[in-house]
């Protein structure tokens, strides 16, 4: 590159002494962890603690970068791994060698004919029908076409319910899955995206609440496309599995397939994040006004941020749901899925991509450590509370999970108010 | 002892002086006027007077005591009156609700003051229902002013009253604050409007680059051909 | 008729009780943004606190109901109310005041809200369990059959005692807030407050004051809203991301900072919900001799199924955010 930047050249080197210290740190922790609970637990551990740093690297850009706040990283992960599983296993013939894959696509047609049909209604004043009739027309039309094919629907999946049990998946490569899912997110993120754009982050925050619940609810629901409670499992896995390398080897080798995604997705984000794109989207983030009175398409730059974000969530929820081969859609939850990874963001440092990936591995050793961790201390109250004479409620173990949900709420409120930049916050320059 | 002092007054926002150095003082029945171009620290002057700024060198003294750098809702509560410039009304709340938030701190007097205020501006009193939000800009500002009216300030603040009014409000509005100074409320505003302004000012103040250029009384100034000049377009 | 009364027991009422605990959550919530801006996302678990709070107190004195005649719940509400008015002061102090005093965006309120929804939702399971229970603890469920003085009507119109009485305890609430805001000194400062900041100061208002006010009618308003949800079925404590978003949704339909508009958008929202989920078959039978045999055979004409009941307030957030952002009453502009 032959002209540097001013951002480049001018910030001082230094010894990252702070990134060093608290990467070694990390390092002790999960020495620690094989060391007391051995290397296939350890193992599991990193790769699941690096699938969740592709989920905080999708968050910190766009909370971090962009300000933009999701609090639906759930929908956009279970999404991801909807499409590991559908993709990746293997194909149903009680289903494909029916009449019913015949029935389902043309329910698919007719949804489509649907659409078209009452996007044509909503033009209609185009050809001189008036405003208030087109929209009377177009509403009732929708109504009706809308219970129609819902009937259609309701009828073919439950044929492939009881028939088939559910349509299977399409036997492709893992990788398939991924890149789907990835693609899926981004769609339901422009979606979302689209519709907040403009408005007040708060927005956006409701929409990608609300659009997690519904996600999952299909998920949970759609028994004739994931089985829904009855769980899909196992799911293949891109590499070797446990049944023929062992668990150490397999999983470590599944570990190395996310640590080179992992490098690509940061050698990539930091070239963006020094790019004019980048630091046009730090512009925005800083000053709206200002930038937008320098002629900067705000809203679009806003709305490439936020897909890039559901993306890589979507890759990452697949590449998690692909490693514990197992597809439960009620196994989402919005404290495992969206308040662990928002942790892991602003405790690492929120915009710093070296720090979100420590916050995600930091936290998730503590998250993974923590219930064993709270159970012997439930024991311990239960044992106390037995000696003087207590009678203690019987679901001690449930209850002594949620104790977790209220660390991470505290988590959450201290390090707005005593860290609020993270841990590794992010270098700011002034850029002109 | 003088109702209003301030002297030498520095301040800013942010680290950056605006006020460099300004003196200004009012007797308990002045009307004060601040004039001067654009940028020259007018409104800012104001806006420290009122605790809206901070002041980091000189003094304000209300009847002797300092009062710089106090929050708004205490100097209101030491009889001191301020009227924005923009957004003075609540403008979803009735005319009348308007007016009781004004007496917020004095609940005692709403009757009494209402009537006084009504008395003022009678418009106000057959739009009491109305939201003040509906209004025309020049029943907006009687709105504010008679807002600022019911806490029975000893001292009222106007940044530029009968900005953006046309000029048959604004001969209605200056003569309403001749009236209410005339009441006994010292007045200290910031005109635009220099040479209508500077017609029923006792004491004028002419401000240029966040300093007293000149400070005489409203007569005298409109005199000097000097600031004729500079400072009232000829 | 007897499908008209069939769609009053099944649509009326039940709309008109979600509706009602929609527009008293949505108050509060729109009440917080009024007030201090941002989206309070605890609210919801404000809510489950105070129906805890009532269930507490109401396993504590059993008998206390029967004093008065009517459930112990309804008697311990006003002590549920100022404990979690109470709460939501305290939160306010811990949490958002430092906040707050840092000058940060709202959406960093928002995320701390979200932190301390999770730490309510941990206390109240760690301490109440995770199952559902009753607030009836003593009291048997009464059921009003209401007949109809119409010939040829069979069915009665059914309303549960806890029914009867979240209606007479929403219309309460409203008239009281209504009061409260229109009336007296504190109300009107609110308002003044919610309208233009700068200028309640100017004139005197001390704002901490008026958000401790807020944080306390939110508070009382969340214990009775949670009350009403917990009376009509049961107390559960991981209601509170399902009721989140059609009480959001409610408060934005209504216009963001608009009390009455969140009255309005709470009923609005309940209605939809009651009406999407409602089987429209039942009220094509009268007309089964003029109609196509295709439409009687499916046996489902609902326009979604329970499960899928929180896609209805998103359906209405999507369509008002499109459509008119600043909600039907004109709400603030953000």
């Amino acid at each position: 590159m032959e002209t540097k930047r001013a951002d480049t050249v001018t910030a001082p080197r230094r010894f990252p002494m702070r990134e060093v210290v608290l990467f070694a740190a990390v390092l002790v922790a999960v020495l620690g962890v094989y060391a007391v609970m051995g290397s296939a637990y350890g193992t599991r551990m990193l790769v699941e603690a690096a699938c969740y740093a592709i989920l905080a690297l999708g968050l910190t850009i766009q909370w971090g970068y962009a300000g933009q706040f999701n609090a639906g990283v759930m929908g956009f992960v279970a999404l991801g791994g909807f499409c590991a599983m559908f993709f990746s296993i293997p194909v149903n013939p009680a289903f494909w060698d029916s009449e019913l894959p015949g029935e389902l696509g043309l329910a698919l047609l007719y949804m489509i004919g649907a659409v078209l049909l009452v996007f044509g209604a909503t033009r209609l004043d185009r050809v001189g029908v008036p405003k208030v009739l087109r929209t009377v027309i177009a509403v009732l039309l929708a109504v009706v076409l809308y219970l129609v094919v819902i009937n259609v629907f309701r009828d073919v999946t439950g044929q492939i319910e009881s028939r088939a049990g559910f349509i299977g998946g399409l036997g492709l490569p893992v990788g398939v899955g991924w890149v789907v899912g990835g693609a899926l997110a981004g769609g339901v993120g422009y979606f979302i995206g689209r519709i907040c754009l403009g408005l007040r982050s708060d927005y956006l925050a409701i929409a990608t609440l609300g659009i997690a619940e519904i996600i999952k609810a299909f998920l949970k629901n759609s028994d004739w496309l994931t089985r829904g409670t009855a769980t899909v499992s196992p799911l293949p896995w891109p590499v070797p599995g446990p049944g023929e390398v062992g668990f150490t080897l397999a999983r470590a080798l599944y570990f190395s397939i996310t640590a080179v995604m992992i490098a690509v997705i940061f050698f990539l984000l930091t070239r963006a994040y020094h790019a004019p794109w980048g630091r046009m989207i730090r512009a925005i983030r800083d000053n709206e006004v200002s930038a937008a009175a320098m002629g900067k398409d705000i809203n679009k730059r806003r709305l490439e941020i936020f897909v890039l974000g559901c993306i890589l969530m979507g890759i990452g929820g697949a590449a998690l749901a692909s490693f514990n081969s197992i597809f439960d859609p009620q196994g989402y939850l919005p404290l495992n899925h969206t308040f662990l990874v928002l942790v892991m963001v602003i405790l690492g440092g929120p915009g710093n991509n070296l720090g979100t990936i420590f916050g995600a591995v930091a936290v998730y050793i503590i998250w993974i450590m923590s219930a064993p961790m709270a159970l012997f201390l439930m024991d311990m109250a239960m044992a106390l509370g037995a000696g003087l004479g207590w009678d203690t409620p019987t679901n001690m173990d449930s209850r002594a999970l949620q104790a977790r949900v209220f660390v991470i709420g505290l988590l959450i409120t201290l390090v707005l108010r005593f860290a609020p930049k993270g841990l590794l916050p992010e270098k700011v320059k002034h850029h002109g | 002892m003088p109702l209003l002092d301030a002297r030498d007054v520095h301040g800013g926002y942010g680290g950056m002086n605006i006020l460099n150095g300004v003196n200004m003082t009012i007797e308990a029945d002045d009307i004060g006027v601040i004039v001067g171009p654009n940028g020259a620290g007018k409104s800012t002057m104001l806006k420290a007077v009122f605790g809206l700024l901070f002041v980091n060198q000189g003094q304000i003294l209300l009847r002797g005591e300092p009062i710089h750098n106090l929050p708004p809702n205490q100097l209101v509560e030491r009889g001191m009156g301020f009227v924005p410039q923009e957004n003075n009304v609540f403008p979803s709340l009735t005319v009348k609700e308007n007016l009781e938030m004004g007496a917020y701190l004095k609940p005692g007097n709403v009757k009494r003051m209402l009537d006084k205020v009504y008395g003022f501006f009678p418009p106000l009193f057959e739009k009491r229902h109305q939201p003040a939000g509906e209004l025309s800009g020049g029943q907006r500002q009687m709105v504010a002013m008679g807002r600022a009216l019911m806490a029975e300030p000893d001292v009222l603040l106007l940044d530029e009253p009968t900005a953006g009014l046309s000029p048959l409000y604004m001969n209605e509005i200056l003569e309403r604050v001749k009236e209410i100074n005339a009441a006994g409320v010292g007045i200290l505003m910031v005109e635009q409007n220099a040479k209508q302004a500077l017609a029923i000012a006792d004491k004028g103040f002419v401000l240029a680059a966040g300093q007293n250029r000149f400070t005489d009384t409203g007569a005298a100034l409109l005199a000097d051909p000097e600031v004729a000049k500079s400072f009232l377009g000829g | 008729m007897n499908e008209l009364v069939f769609f009053i027991n099944n649509v009326l009422v039940s709309g008109s009780v979600s509706g009602s605990i929609y527009a008293i959550g949505a108050v509060g919530v729109t009440l917080v943004f009024s007030i201090m801006r941002f989206a309070h996302f605890a609210h919801a678990d404000m809510m489950t606190f105070g129906a805890f709070m009532v269930l507490l107190l109401t396993s504590v004195f059993p008998g206390a109901g029967a004093a008065f005649g009517v459930p112990t719940a309804l008697v311990m509400l006003p002590l549920a109310m100022a404990l979690t008015a109470l709460l939501a002061v305290g939160i306010d102090r811990a949490f958002y005041k430092p906040l707050r005093a840092h000058g940060v965006k709202p959406i960093v309120l928002v995320i701390g809200s979200l932190g301390v929804t999770l730490m309510l939702q941990g206390l109240i399971r760690l301490f109440s369990g995770t199952g559902g229970q009753s607030l009836y603890v003593d009291d048997r469920k009464e059921i009003f059959r209401l007949a109809l003085p119409i010939e040829g009507v069979r069915v009665p119109v059914v309303i549960t005692e806890p029914q009867f009485y979240l209606f007479v305890l929403t219309i309460v609430a409203v008239v009281a807030l209504h009061l409260f805001l229109s009336r007296s000194r504190l109300g009107k400062a609110m308002r003044a407050m919610s309208d233009n900041p700068d200028l309640a100061q100017a004139s005197g208002i001390n704002t901490n004051t008026i958000v401790a006010v807020t944080w306390v009618i939110v508070g009382g308003l969340a214990a009775i809203a949670g009350t009403l949800l917990s009376l009509d079925v049961t107390f559960k404590p991981d209601l509170s991301f399902f009721l989140l978003l059609p009480i959001f949704a409610a408060a934005i339909v209504g216009g963001v900072g608009r009390p009455y508009g969140a009255i309005a958008g709470g009923f609005v929202v309940g209605f939809a919900e009651t009406l999407a989920v409602f089987n429209w078959s039942v009220m094509l039978r009268p007309f089964r001799d003029s109609l196509p045999e295709w439409l009687l055979q499916s046996g489902n004409l609902a326009f979604v199924g329970t499960e899928y009941k929180i896609v209805v307030p998103f359906f209405i957030l999507v369509a008002i955010l499109i459509w008119r952002p600043t909600g039907i009453f004109k709400g603030k502009v953000i």
